[in-house]
């Protein structure tokens, strides 16, 4: 079994209400020096081959088909 | 005219969307439920507003790989109008019927109101009824109707003609860019929006501004 993590965030250039609203809120509570807050998405799946190759491939597919959006998101596969 | 409703669990408006298909058409429309593959004859397609899934992952996302899509796709690529409205305007956007993307409202808001909507395009299979120009009422009610295009997709959809309606005299209510609230695609058969022109379409809803959309995409425009 492969455990995988997904992880996507929105492309550079597209506005992210609610990564401001978070940034806004940092500095409400004192947190100073903060640049940008940009939110995103962690995906945790397991896979039931022991094929790497297969598995990234077929994570690609599900990020492409599925997970991620790629019209504004971007997405990363990183495998335990 | 002949036209169909999609169903999805989550979606909430299609009564209100039968409804006002029943009342302007003169015949109720057929209803499609979302593992169907096949789509009855007809001229128009409706996806309803609502909350598709509990509107997970990204709203419509769920709802845009489901069985009925690919039939959705086949018909309009085919020329059979489709009009998404709401969620079903996310719906298009997610299965790549429509350019861009629906992000949430830049206020971080649920907003239930009612906006102005300007007419962009009046030559087009779904405002024929309208003059180009013209501001009609519309109500909205959407926690994610904040249009982007990236700034390549921007100008081909602003150049073509298929920005069909904008949030007028500063009521765009989510931060769409360019106050963009309904695109089409290039072919010009498969229009989604945000606002909800199903609930303005009789003296019981206060005005009937929303009627002329419906009432171009079934051809039933009184001379």
């Amino acid at each position: 079994m492969i455990k995988a993590r997904v992880t996507v965030t929105l492309k550079n250039g597209v506005l992210d209400p609610q990564g401001k609203a978070i940034e806004g809120a940092l500095g409400a509570l004192g947190f100073d020096g903060i640049g940008q807050v940009r939110q995103g998405k962690v995906f945790d799946l397991q896979l039931e081959t022991a094929d790497k190759a297969r598995a990234e491939a077929e994570l690609k597919a599900m990020c492409e088909k599925l997970l991620a959006n790629t019209v504004i998101e971007n997405y990363s596969i990183s495998l335990a | 005219m002949k036209s169909a409703v999609v169903q999805l669990p989550g979606l909430n408006r299609d009564r209100d969307m039968i409804a006002a298909l029943t009342k302007i058409s003169g015949r109720a429309p057929v209803t499609v439920w979302q593992t169907e593959t096949e789509i009855p004859d007809v001229d128009l397609i409706v996806i309803p507003g609502g909350f598709s899934y509990g509107d997970y992952l990204r709203c419509g996302a769920i709802a845009a790989r489901m069985p009925v899509m690919q039939a959705i796709k086949a018909k309009a690529e085919q020329g059979v109008r489709v009009l998404g409205v709401c969620n079903g305007f996310q719906i298009l956007v997610e299965a790549g019927l429509l350019p861009g993307a629906l992000m949430r409202n830049a206020s971080l808001k649920f907003v239930c109101r009612e906006v102005k909507l300007e007419v962009v395009n009046a030559e087009t299979d779904f405002t024929r009824a309208y003059a180009k120009g013209q501001v009609i009422r519309s109500p909205v009610a959407h926690h994610d109707g904040n249009y982007f295009a990236d700034a390549e997709t921007l100008k081909a959809v602003e150049g073509n003609g298929q920005v069909v309606f904008r949030y007028a005299e500063g009521t765009n209510p989510n931060g769409s860019i360019n106050d963009i609230a309904g695109v089409m695609n290039g072919k010009g058969n498969v229009l989604g929006m945000m606002p909800h022109p199903e609930n303005l379409i009789e003296v019981a809803h206060g005005g009937s501004d929303g009627r002329g959309i419906f009432a171009s995409a079934l051809d039933v425009i009184a001379a």
